[in-house]
């Protein structure tokens, strides 16, 4: 295989062809944020804040979707990136109703995690405060759109891993929504297989185990690693 | 002509409030009342959520009582998911509302109306407050501090934080006790103890220091309501309704919780965010009842604790019976805040709190349910309507403070009436209203202020609205 090798934040770097910005990134343990990413999953360069600076000239691209090349020059932590960063952060804040302190996922929250570590002390812009329902009709789970960032990890997980493609996207801009199969009630979803994946890849509170109280929904994201590996490699390392 | 004045905000309470005074042509009082100007709307945007995070939620009320919220909260869902829930559940619950229970009364008493009671009604504004009493009388002002410490101790211990914790679960509770922890608040009991009996001895004192005040803050008679266990025994988590009144005579026992709505009304006034609770069968205003400390010992039998019992009888004789001044609820409080040690000294003991069977799942399996426990200022409901999801679709939220809200408007009117003299009112006459409601402990947005940075302010106006005067205490007292 070849190998290309790059300059990331003034070290010099190889990385196999064909491998994007953010693994050659993680490989040689620089950090990149996330949310939309996850391991396993089809990349979708939704969420913007892998945003690195590429080239003399700083041109911003998602590190995610981004192969590496030759003598490419990667910048990942600049004044301009952090600012961009955390005004993602803020937007999506904004966009939707979170609410920490009485979140299910509180303390377990990639969003939480990412704005404490961003430095998002408040918010600038003004909020959309929408009115958004919250689908417990299922069983065993529930899905609060309040809390939703349309990251998607859901609907890839459910099409990628489970093969079901319960879930899907509906509407455009700040009307999108998550719907299941044909905008039905998950508890009608003829579909859905009860897996729980999507409450796992979820980075938020907005998918969540029913029943669960403020803070109490852990993800455990080791899992799905897990079923790739089983699954690709016939290994099942516990 | 007519005046008005207002003291705004009212301090050393939980909450933002302001008090109107009427006087007449003749500058005497004609009128008072007792302004809460918060607007919350937890029941309203509570709707669409779904029960389980309503603890959660609901708790954020307040952050001096958070507790009595959960419990409130979780009770109404057990009912809901229909299930009871395991004994330890039960144990482990009590144990973390006798802790509120203690904490919340040793703030009340020794932060916030101790300086008016032990460095007296007209001692400089300047230092009457925990910091005065502090350097006054030291060991008093620090066992104060260490016995709401210790209340907050077992909640953190409980639920691993000290002010919201999401610990009590539809069904029961998220985790038992650890023996480690366990051990380690049994060697705190005793010096909780000291601490509250001494204050008890320095609260008997000063009965004798002001018998003015015990006439004339909030004498009246009332109803008197909270829960009580089997034969009448003090209860605070469980238990049926009883109403009696300023005479000890039983006007209505056994009363259901669930069932509030068909014995408590509710009036709404303009003049105040804070709804009147009454008793529905003696009509309104007529039907005014007191909770918190003063009616819970009024209205049990005993208290079925050894050192809290005996302090009881001498209570009943030393207020002649049944207390109707609420200038006693400040005693009352502190008899209760002993009862709460001995209680939570007997469950430490109890080897159930470190039992692992203490949640109980179940899903929607009805569609409404009522929780009621005693907070520490009195008896608090929740109600709950849900869908067939789970979603709720109506809340209603009686709080113990509302409840207390025509007893506070009688006791600021009544002390208003006994103390002011025309219009030149000394500081100390307006400390004595302000120390009526602080009697109540009245929690109003259930949020806590920064001790005395609020610049008290109290205005004059005529008839028209006209301001005629000025009078502004600074910040700090």
């Amino acid at each position: 295989m070849a190998v290309r090798t790059l300059t990331i934040n003034d070290k010099l770097v190889s990385s196999p062809e064909g491998a994007t910005i953010l693994q050659a990134a993680r490989e040689n343990g620089i950090d990149i944020p996330t949310l939309c990413q996850l391991d396993g999953l089809s990349t979708v360069g939704a969420c913007r804040l892998c945003l690195v600076e590429v080239g003399p000239a700083g041109r911003l691209q998602a590190a995610c979707v981004t192969q590496v090349a030759e003598e490419m020059v990667v910048r990942t932590e600049t004044p301009k990136l952090r600012e961009y960063r955390r005004m993602i952060i803020e937007l999506l804040l904004t966009e939707r109703n979170h609410v920490c302190s009485v979140c299910v996922a509180n303390h377990h929250c990639e969003l939480q995690d990412l704005a404490v570590k961003l430095g998002v002390d408040h918010v600038r812009f003004e909020y959309l405060h929408p009115h958004l329902p919250v689908d417990v009709s299922h069983e065993l789970f529930g899905i609060d759109h309040n809390r939703c960032i349309l990251c998607t990890r859901c609907v890839r997980i459910c099409d990628e891993i489970e093969g079901v493609h319960t879930w899907d996207v509906s509407g455009r801009g700040t009307n999108a929504r998550i719907i299941s199969d044909l905008n039905q009630p998950w508890g009608d979803s003829p579909t859905c297989t009860s897996c729980g994946k999507c409450v796992q890849a979820c980075p938020t509170g907005a998918v969540f185990r029913q029943g669960s109280t403020v803070a109490e929904m852990e993800k455990d994201r080791q899992r799905l690693r897990f079923l790739l590996t089983a699954r690709e490699k016939r290994e099942w390392l516990v | 002509m007519t005046r008005r004045i207002v003291i705004d905000p009212v301090t050393r309470i939980e909450g933002h409030a302001k008090i109107s005074v009427f006087l007449d042509d003749c500058g005497s009082v004609a009128d008072a009342w007792f302004h809460v100007a918060e607007y919350r709307g937890f029941e309203k945007f509570c709707e669409g959520r779904p029960l389980a995070e309503m603890a959660g939620i609901t708790a954020r009320v307040c952050g001096i009582c958070p507790v009595s919220h959960l419990l409130a909260s979780v009770k109404a869902a057990d009912r809901i998911l229909a299930v009871s829930i395991p004994p330890a559940a039960v144990k482990l619950r009590r144990l973390l509302n006798l802790a509120q229970i203690v904490q919340s009364h040793a703030l009340s008493f020794f932060h916030l109306s101790a300086p008016d009671l032990l460095l007296g009604f007209d001692s400089d504004p300047t230092k009457r407050n925990i910091f005065g009493l502090a350097s006054a009388d030291p060991e008093t002002a620090r066992g104060g501090i260490r016995l709401r410490q210790f209340g907050q101790e077992i909640i953190e211990a409980l639920g691993g934080q000290k002010i919201h914790p999401a610990w009590v679960a539809p069904g029961g509770v998220r985790g038992p006790l650890s023996p480690e922890r366990r051990s380690y608040l049994q060697s705190r009991l005793p010096e909780a103890l000291d601490t509250v009996q001494r204050a008890l001895g320095l609260m008997k004192g000063l009965l004798d220091r002001y018998p003015e005040e015990a006439a004339s803050f909030g004498n009246f008679p009332s109803l008197f309501l909270g829960l009580v266990g089997p034969d009448g025994v003090w209860e605070h988590y469980d238990g049926l309704l009883r109403v009696t009144d300023s005479t000890g005579k039983i006007v209505a026992d056994g009363l259901d919780p669930a069932r509030y709505q068909e014995f408590l009304g509710e009036a709404v006034e303009s003049w105040s965010y804070l709804k009147s609770p009454y008793y529905q069968p003696l009509g309104y205003p007529d039907g005014i009842y007191r909770v918190g400390p003063l009616a819970r010992l009024n209205i049990c039998s005993r208290l079925d604790t050894p050192l809290a019992d005996r302090e009881l009888s001498e209570y009943r004789q030393r207020v002649g019976g049944v207390a109707v001044s609420s200038f006693y609820y400040h005693y009352a409080r502190l008899i209760e805040i002993l009862t709460s040690l001995e209680r939570i000294g007997r469950l430490l003991d109890d080897p159930d709190v470190l039992s692992l069977r203490y949640r109980a799942r179940a899903g929607i399996n009805q569609l409404e349910g009522v929780g009621c426990s005693e907070a520490p200022r009195g008896t608090l409901f929740h109600h709950y309507l849900v869908n067939e999801d789970g979603l709720i679709q109506k809340v209603n939220l009686l709080i113990a403070t509302g409840q207390n809200n025509l007893a506070m408007n009688r006791t600021v009117a009544q002390i208003a009436r006994h103390w002011i003299r025309g219009p030149d009112i000394p500081e100390g006459v307006f400390n004595r209203i302000e120390a009526g409601i602080r009697a109540f402990d009245p929690c109003l947005s259930c949020s806590t202020h920064a001790l005395g940075q609020m610049p008290l302010v109290i205005e004059l106006r005529n008839r028209h609205g006209e301001l005629l005067t000025t009078l502004r205490r600074k910040a700090g007292t």
